[in-house]
């Protein structure tokens, strides 16, 4: 079970918590100028990192907020919490830690 | 016979600690202290069980949790508890325990007949045998599969014991009480650090229980006693002693259960917690987990008397307990000769040490053959013989390459042999967290080799095997472990200084080889005790074409059984490279999983059990429905009312008196569980412009609108009516099911997509109490409780709101409809809902009121051809599927979903799509779910068209009716179909799934 530092709360048990999958998929601003294959790739392509992997996480059973984590997708090693409106850090992506 | 194999000596033993048990029937005596196994060893009971596939004789090999064939059934009735390991039991007054997997007896087992097939019954055996045909797995081999092979029984009543869970945060967490976990918790509770050592024994001390070191110029026993005085005394650190440490998880997440009286007698258990679940969050972790000692393969060496030379010495120094009076030890390392020597000096004969290797040089050699113990190098035991115990062994010398036996062979009579392959590290737990090992030739082990958490290893476990580098290590760890957390370690103390002797001489050696290439020749040689995997299974599965460890491990099955392999795992590895002609560093380990030893489901429940098992939500009218005799249906975590029979009614007879009450009369539901979302801000419209399907800028204050949520996907994810309360203000309401969901649902997209909208979301499911009355007369039943207010249908009209008091409550009255009937749904505040509901039934008396549940709700909206989302949707309907065009919005820009109708799948004609069902015979109710087809007679596999989603019986329409997905059905209107069933086929035409007052003339009631 991972241990995740809410901005808002600090170190809580991943149960408190709700996965939200890759971040930094903006939603279309304007979904009708978008053809079918552009559509879908928003909709259903995500990428699949060995390493560090940016992904967002929703505080349910806390403070309802959600943010952003970059973890490890091999060691689960949390590297870094941000909040939404912060900018990605800056981790290789290959090996991660 | 007695403690035939006790050593009774004055110092050690207490005379007046003795302790009845009773094993298989009959009473033994044992000592305050003793494990059953100890018990039983001293007894002279060798013959424990019988394995898993040949019921070959099984006795007890180990003296912890390694041991793979001393399993017990321990107890009887409720406190019972199958396959526990008898080296972990501590005896109690009156334990009665028995042996598992045998029939009739353990000493007279038919299914012992199976070990003469076992050239059948090799590797993959069940695989190959029962594979075909599939349908006689069910009624065939499986019931006589589990039969045979059942272990022991799962008790048959309720557990009567209490378990509980606690969660702890130390600053280090020590596993393992012996001297290297001693000395690093000792480190870190003098450095100031909130310390939890846990430790699986009773008594700390580790191998120290056993091996005879001096430390600091005392016996290594009064060390520990003295640091374990200095831990105790320091409020900082808990010791936790009988506490296996099972599971170790991400981010230093590990899991313990304590065992606090499964070492009492069963009268003095009641009321007291039995086990506790350790959840444990450390800041650093030192495991000093220990190694265990690896048999050694040879033929016949599951024999009971074939036991471990470590294990021997423990049962001798812990227990005062002789393993044999006449023993022979076969050993590739300096280790045995201790126990050699001291089993040697209490009285009994040490036969012969067998040394497999040609030079043998230590100190402890030397010893044993000072003390004129003969010692037959560049030697190995070919067999061991015996029916039931071991009673002789053959000895035959190795060729020059030791690749095979050759010469004469001597016959040694015996009736035990302890052997000793080597030490592994104990590594389950530092595999588990994620840790590398690597294959050391020298110490013939695997040992850790990267870290990936944060962790420090010591001790046996780390390799270090001395007792000095135990210490050592262990102090390292804890300084280390200390200094990262900003602790400082005091530079003052002094390491301890150990006299022993040097014992780690190894050379490697997996399995006695026979005379020549023949594979066929270890079919006795026995890998896996618990699971009967022999060398041979080995060899086949490679010639069978397996060759990765993890394809053979599960072929074979070594390492399968309960425990885990922990005797098992290495030499199979071993034996693998030699088959494979492979070095053995170069073969990965297969993986260790959690659990360690096996866990009790009390001890994982807790006291999550019974009722606590799940939260359960009420309403605050449930008392009224519980007393009135309600039957309750569970929605998600809420009791909801599912109907009121009375009088003896059966379901139907009420479902058609409360469908009947409502269209005919009026009735009341409780519908305080329906979501109920605020949502507040300047754009709030604009915000639900974007969630909904349908437009919302133009409701006006004290309206109401039905909505329709999509995912992005365009797929229907929930519905509901929401109210306007003010410009800025509205009551969103979704399925009682979806309320949490909705709500994170909104929030995602408000602080993730459009955190430049001014909104707020708020769950108020809690603060408002629904009841919601339906029917022709639900106009008269309101004006009687409100005569203030102007019910007339232009002034208060369809999908409408008024605020207002009734006997002083503050109400919100929603005028909206499920059931096609005239309905308004009273809010009140939470508190008030008992005092509004009885208002309602005290006054609609004269109406004759009924109220009623989710099943009647259901048939309602189901006569009017309302969805119910989850129910005839499954997150693969679109609006379009539901024939709900008309709730979406062809003039809006965007909202969520929108892009998606327009995809080639979303659009496409032969979609599943939403209809009603008339069965030829109307009293016929199809069941929900079944599949539909167009052609009954289609040959198998039909091809399907869709299936039921709701079927009732409609008291009103006199028939049943039921609601469907079918493919294309839209267009099929008049067409029929048909629902095979396992005994009939029912027929039936689809239809408009609104069945009653299409029209819509009902919702204004009586005037």
């Amino acid at each position: 079970m991972l241990h995740i530092s809410c901005p808002w709360c600090g170190p809580r048990a991943e149960t408190e918590f709700r996965y939200g999958g890759e971040a930094h998929i903006a939603r279309p601003q304007k979904p009708d100028e978008l053809d079918d294959q552009q559509w879908a790739d928003f909709l259903f392509m995500r990428t699949n990192t060995k390493g560090a992997f940016a992904e967002r996480w929703y505080h349910s059973h806390g403070c309802r907020q959600w943010f952003n984590v970059i973890r490890n997708t091999v060691s689960h090693q949390i590297l870094a919490v941000y909040k939404t409106d912060e900018k990605r850090p800056d981790f290789p992506i290959k090996g991660g830690v | 016979m007695g403690e035939f194999n006790r050593i009774i000596n004055p110092d050690k033993i207490n005379k007046n600690n003795k302790i009845r048990f009773t094993f298989n029937g009959k009473s033994y005596v044992g000592r305050k202290g003793d494990t059953l196994a100890a018990g039983l060893l001293a007894n002279n009971v060798f013959l424990v069980g019988r394995s898993f596939k040949y019921h070959r004789p099984r006795g007890i090999i180990a003296a912890g949790a390694e041991e793979p064939g001393a399993l017990v059934q321990l107890e009887q009735g409720s406190h019972t508890q199958p396959n526990i390991r008898a080296t972990q039991i501590e005896l109690y007054d009156n334990l009665i325990a028995s042996s598992v997997n045998v029939w009739p007896s353990v000493d007279t087992d038919v299914s012992a007949i199976n070990g003469l097939f076992s050239r059948i019954f090799t590797a993959g055996f069940y695989n190959k045998t029962f594979m075909w045909p599939r349908s006689f797995w069910m009624k065939l081999y499986e019931p006589v599969i589990r039969r045979a092979a059942g272990w022991g029984k799962a008790p048959q009543s309720t557990d009567p014991d209490i378990y509980d869970h606690i969660h702890d945060y130390p600053d280090i967490l020590v596993v393992g009480g012996g001297p290297a976990g001693l000395s690093a918790a000792l480190v870190a509770a003098r450095a100031g650090a909130r310390v939890v050592l846990v430790d699986e024994g009773a008594e700390l001390g580790g191998g120290l229980r056993q091996l005879d070191r001096i430390i600091d110029q005392k016996p290594s026993m009064e060390w520990v006693e003295s640091v374990k005085a200095e831990l105790s005394a320091n409020p900082n650190v808990k010791l936790l002693s009988r506490t296996v440490l099972f599971g170790y998880y991400d981010q230093n997440y590990l899991v313990a259960v304590e065992h606090k009286t499964d070492h009492l007698p069963l009268q003095e258990r009641a009321g007291k917690v039995r086990q506790r679940t350790w959840h444990f969050r450390a800041k650093r972790v030192v495991l000093a987990t220990g190694a265990h000692e690896r048999p050694i393969v040879f033929s016949n060496n599951d024999k009971p008397g074939v036991m471990l030379a470590g294990s021997v010495l423990a049962y001798l120094e812990r227990y005062q307990v002789r393993c044999g009076s006449e023993a022979v030890y076969f050993t590739n390392n300096d280790s045995a000769y201790e126990s050699a020597l001291r089993l040697h000096e209490s009285g009994a004969t040490v036969k012969a040490i067998i040394d497999t290797r040609t030079e043998v040089k230590g100190e402890l050699p030397a010893k044993a053959e000072a003390a004129g113990i003969e010692v037959i190098k560049g030697s190995a035991i070919s067999k061991a013989l015996g029916r039931k115990t071991v009673k002789a062994i053959e000895v035959r010398k190795f060729s020059q390459d030791k690749s095979r036996l050759e010469g004469a062979v001597r016959r040694i009579p015996c009736n035990l042999v302890a052997m000793s392959g080597g030490w592994s590290p104990v590594v389950h737990l530092f595999s588990q967290s994620g840790g590398k090992l690597t294959y050391n030739s020298e110490k013939a082990c695997y040992l850790p080799i990267k870290i990936v958490q944060n962790q420090y290893v010591a001790g046996s476990c780390n390799g270090d095997f001395l007792t000095s580098e135990c210490i050592e290590s262990g102090v390292t760890a804890g300084r280390e472990a200390s200094t990262a957390l900003g602790l400082s370690v005091s530079d003052q103390q002094n390491m301890p200084i150990v006299e022993e002797v040097e014992d780690q001489n190894i050379e490697a050696c997996w399995m006695v080889p026979g005379e020549n290439e023949d594979p066929q020749q270890y079919a006795k040689h026995f890998v896996d005790f618990q699971n009967d995997t022999t060398a041979t299974d080995i060899h086949l599965a490679v010639k069978e074409g397996f060759e990765s460890s993890e394809h053979i491990k599960r072929y074979t099955l070594t390492g399968f059984g309960t425990d885990q392999g922990k005797t098992s795992n290495i030499n199979a590895l071993g034996i693998l490279s030699q088959v494979l002609k492979k070095p053995i560093s170069e073969l990965p380990t297969t993986t260790f999983r959690p659990p360690y030893t096996p866990v009790s489901y009390g001890a994982l429940a807790g006291r999550h059990i019974g009722k606590w098992s799940d939260t359960i939500r009420v309403t605050s009218i449930h008392d009224w429905h519980v007393k009135n005799g309600a039957l309750f249906e569970n929605v998600g975590q809420w009791h909801r009312p599912w109907y009121y029979p009375r009088n003896g009614e059966t379901m139907q007879q009420s479902l058609n008196r409360e469908c009947l009450a409502v269209r005919q009369g009026v009735g009341v539901l409780d519908a305080s569980t329906l979501g109920k979302i605020e949502i507040k801000g300047p754009d709030a419209a604009e915000f639900l412009n974007l969630v909904y399907t349908n437009a919302w800028s133009k409701l006006g204050v004290g309206r109401v609108r039905y909505g329709l949520m999509c995912r992005e996907d365009g797929m229907v994810f929930d519905d509901g009516t929401t109210a306007r309360l003010a410009d800025d203000h509205f009551l969103m309401t979704t399925t009682t099911g979806n309320a949490a969901l909705v709500l994170d649902w909104l929030e995602e997209y408000l602080q993730t997509e459009w955190p430049h909208l001014k909104v707020f979301c708020t769950s108020v499911t809690e603060q408002w109490s629904t009841i919601s009355i339906a029917g022709p007369k639900s106009r008269r039943l309101l004006q009687k409780l409100a005569p203030h207010l102007n019910l007339a249908a232009d002034d208060f009209p369809f999908m409408s709101f008024k605020t207002t008091h009734i006997d002083g409550l503050e109400c919100r009255i929603f005028r909206i409809s499920f059931t096609g009937e005239l309905s308004y749904e009273i809010n009140v505040p939470w508190h008030a809902g008992q005092k509004m509901w009885d208002l309602v039934m005290e006054a609609g008396e004269e109406f004759g009121i009924a109220p009623y549940g989710t099943e009647t709700m259901h048939i309602l909206r189901a006569e009017k051809g309302f969805i119910i989302v989850g129910q005839e949707t499954d997150g693969t309907m679109t609006p379009q599927d539901l024939g709900m065009d008309w709730i979406v919005s062809k003039k809006k820009d965007d909202f969520i979903g929108k892009r998606s109708f327009t995809r080639a799948d979303t659009g496409a004609d032969n979609r599943k799509q939403l209809v009603g069902l008339l069965t030829d015979n109307p009293k016929e109710v199809l069941p929900e779910g079944a599949q539909l087809v167009f052609d009954r007679y289609a040959p198998k596999p039909m091809p399907m068209v869709g299936h039921v989603t709701s079927s009732y019986y409609s008291a009103t329409l006199e028939r049943s009716i039921a609601l469907a997905v079918v493919r294309g059905g839209l267009d099929k209107m008049g067409e029929r179909l048909f629902a095979p069933l396992e005994h009939t086929t029912i027929g039936a035409t689809i239809t408009s799934p609104v069945f009653y007052d299409p029209e819509g003339d009902r919702l204004d009631g009586e005037i």
